[in-house]
């Protein structure tokens, strides 16, 4: 007898994040790294798995090369199986025509025979670009619980961000009653985390409705939550009080790898318990040389550092030379900094070299007004030539001419 | 491109006695070293960047931490329907009496493994040399020189090991050879890298059983050296015997006086078991010299001149240096390590104070709190 999968997840991971600039120029915002040596859907995959949810389908659209590539079989995430296991699921031709996923919803719409091969008994959806460390099971036993149509995760926010989010106003018995979608005043501080559990055979249902209707934008926020609210399904709301962050923008990016150095922050990611797991790269330890002065860092395996480092997130294979600075900076893999060269406040991509003496972003302290600071991002393979200057807030993707 | 072709037998215990204090609870291939790799990761995946893809791993005894380690041999692209790799646990020949006491049992009892590989080329590697070698070149020059076995050699200070072989050579023929070498002497010793036809080393492992002998490198290599064409491959890159802990201990630190550029070359990268641990962590007042550093390691304190394995931890305030630290060690605040070995899971308490000398380094063994 086949084990039964009582719930399946789908991942949403077909978005640009095009607040991301040119970090997501070629990849997908759940293939970005994050954190020395993981991707942004490292979290959610391990999340799943360490949830005991053996079947998960990844939903690709944009730029999907390289996130199909590095979800593979799904082998690092212990989801290489011969019944289940992760799928890359992306649009594809049918009778009707071709149809690119119009929205959240209609990419689960497009997949619903997928979903049905399994037959679940319940369906979570997922965004494959939040950070954060979620046993998924609990919320499903609470569902299972409330007896709920759909169940939706909840995390209280500053009431200074509570205007970024889509908010809840939830009864004392868990229950939703009402949704207010990024309002401009907000009455509710309760927000949605984007990570819902649906009863399949309702879920199943209204996304056939939704699709149906001329007027629906195919958005789970937008159009099925609030059909289904409207038509009074059982919708209770899942609190979770840990770390949670939607690195939806440069600025937030820097922030949430400098969040791994801060002691305070609540996402420790060398708990046994609840691991994430990587593809990981094969490279030896990291060698840290006489002259190097290395603080309050993360640094990744195969990195050769000479240099000095402070606040900073170094990936794999970084080479820091002697005499370079880097500091409150996040470098991806394979990029070098070579003497005398300083990088500040900024996120370097994979593969750049930043040339001797460069001077690479600011320090907000060295500027008039912090409106005109922001962090500093070099694309890949991009090269600064000796002695450049890369401002603060700039974003560059092509090469930097050095002096000479 | 001879290497598909070649069946690769690692010996996964050879010389165990010689590194007792680590080998206690292991075999010398699940030795750790290098901060994330056991040795015979180097052995593994030498095989497999040169194309070997066919691997039996010969083991004798303690070999659950090897086999913890090798797993399905996935780590190394070896877990395969076609060839892959295969632990060859001890097996009891017929009036031996027990498990092997030699190579050339060893290789007796393997031989329906090595018959049914199917393979032309046999390559025989031990775990105990650290090297990251393309042993396709030394296969293709074996079929290129027409050579009836090719011994991989290298120019220096002879280990003392057990029926270590020393050549003479003229040109690159083997013409004499020592078996066991005491005493400081310089010379070409064997790296105990083998190769020859899987034809003719059936022949000779069953005549030399059949005859009774018990000495691999006395009966079968120093015996024939005129009757075949035992050809010496001169190994001129990065090889290191391990002979005692002693030398463990300096091939180790030798990786932080530049030696770490020679054995990890970009485009031979040494593959291991993953753990999906974090990246390593300094905090605010860490102080890190010279020392190469796994994942998963926190450092608070001071480290200098030291090798760290993944996971390992210095609290605040501690003073490691010139030392190994193996996996998952905790060196608590204010304790003071120098020229020490410290196995893995090592807890050493606050201000505790333990020293050695660089020419007699102290071993403290697995899961002990000092």
């Amino acid at each position: 007898m086949v084990k039964k999968t009582e719930c399946l997840a789908m991942l949403l991971a077909g978005g640009q994040g095009s607040r991301l600039g040119i970090l997501t120029k070629n990849i997908a915002k759940p293939a970005v790294p994050y954190g020395g040596k993981y991707r942004i859907i490292d979290f959610p995959l391990s999340n799943c798995i360490n949830s005991g949810i053996e079947t998960v389908g990844v939903l690709t659209q944009y730029q999907p090369l390289e996130l199909n590539d590095y979800i593979g079989n799904g082998g690092p995430w212990d989801l290489d199986r011969s019944y289940g296991g992760v799928h890359i699921l992306s649009p594809y031709q049918q009778i009707k025509g071709t149809e690119w996923y119009k929205g959240t919803a209609n990419a689960i719409y497009q997949n619903i025979n997928f979903i049905d091969r399994y037959n679940p008994e319940y369906v979570a959806v997922l965004s494959g670009d939040h950070i954060y460390k979620m046993d998924y099971n609990k919320m499903l036993e609470y569902h299972k619980a409330k007896d709920a149509a759909c169940t939706i995760a909840m995390l209280e926010v500053p009431w200074e961000e509570a205007s970024r989010f889509g908010l809840m106003f939830v009864n004392d018995d868990g229950s939703i009653s009402e949704f207010e979608e990024k309002p401009k005043n907000p009455k509710s501080n309760k927000a949605s985390m984007g990570v819902y559990i649906f009863t399949w055979s309702k879920l199943r249902q209204y996304l056939i409705d939704d699709e149906n209707n001329p007027d629906s934008g195919n958005d789970f926020g937008h159009d099925v939550i609030p059909a289904m609210h409207s038509k009074g399904e059982r919708m209770f709301a899942f609190k979770f009080d840990g770390y949670w962050k939607d690195v939806g923008t440069i600025d937030s990016l820097w922030e949430a790898n400098l969040d791994l150095l801060n002691p305070k922050v609540d996402l420790d990611l060398s708990d046994d318990s609840w691991r994430i797991y990587s593809r990981n790269p094969i490279a030896p330890p990291h060698f840290i040389s006489a002259k190097a002065k290395v603080e309050n860092s993360m640094v990744g395996e195969g990195c050769y550092i000479e240099g000095d480092v402070d606040y900073s997130i170094l990936f794999s294979n970084v080479t820091i030379e002697e005499g370079a600075t880097v500091r409150y900076s996040i470098i991806m893999p394979g990029t070098t900094v070579k003497a005398g060269a300083v990088v500040e406040y900024a996120i370097v991509a994979e593969n750049a070299v930043i040339d001797e003496k460069a001077h690479v972003g600011e320090s907000p302290e060295e500027i008039a007004s912090l409106d005109a600071w922001g962090v500093t991002v070099i694309g890949e393979k991009v090269t600064i030539g000796k002695g450049a200057t890369v401002k603060a807030k700039e974003m560059v993707d092509t090469d930097v001419k050095g002096e000479e | 491109m001879a290497a598909p072709n070649v069946l690769g037998i690692i010996y996964s215990n050879v010389y165990d006695d010689c590194l007792s204090e680590l080998t206690s609870v292991r075999t010398m291939g699940s030795v750790p070293f290098a901060g994330r790799y056991r040795l015979i990761d180097f052995v593994l995946s030498s095989m497999v960047n040169s194309g070997i893809a066919k691997v039996g791993i010969s083991t004798k005894a303690n070999y659950q931490s090897l086999m913890d380690h090798i797993g399905s041999g996935k780590s190394w692209d070896l877990s395969r329907k076609r060839d892959g790799l295969t632990i060859l646990p001890p097996f009891n020949l017929t009036g031996s009496g027990g498990v092997y006491k030699n190579r050339l049992e060893a290789l007796g009892g393997m031989l329906s493994y090595i018959a049914d590989s199917g393979k032309d080329y046999v390559l025989l590697s031990d775990c105990n040399v650290v090297c990251n070698l393309d042993y396709e070149a030394i296969v293709d020059e074996h079929i290129k020189s027409g050579a009836d076995i090719t011994v991989a050699y290298k120019r220096g200070m002879v280990p003392k090991l057990e029926n270590i072989m020393t050549f003479a050579l003229d040109g690159d023929r083997i013409t004499n050879v020592t078996v066991g070498q005491a005493g400081d002497t310089a010379g070409d010793y064997s790296l105990n890298i083998i190769v020859m036809s899987r034809i003719l080393l059936e022949r000779l492992v069953s005549s030399a059983q059949g005859q009774g002998y018990d000495n691999f490198e006395r009966d079968i290599i120093a015996k024939n050296v005129s009757s075949l064409y035992i050809r010496g491959h001169k190994i001129d890159t990065y090889a290191k015997t391990v002979e005692s802990l002693q030398s463990y201990y300096d091939i180790s630190m030798g990786l932080l006086t530049g030696e770490y550029k020679e054995l990890f070359a970009k485009d031979h990268p040494v593959y291991t078991k993953v753990r999906d641990d974090m990246p390593a962590i300094y905090g605010v007042c860490a102080d890190a010299k010279n020392s190469l550093v796994a994942d998963g390691c926190i450092i608070k304190g001071t480290v200098e001149n030291c090798i760290l394995f993944r996971g390992v931890q210095i609290a605040e305030g501690a003073v490691v240096k010139n030392s190994i630290i193996m996996q998952d060690s905790f060196i608590s605040s204010g304790a003071k390590i120098n020229c020490a070995i410290l196995d893995k899971n090592v807890v050493i308490k606050p201000g505790r104070e333990l020293s050695g000398a660089e020419s007699y380094p102290i071993y403290i063994g697995k899961n002990i709190t000092v």
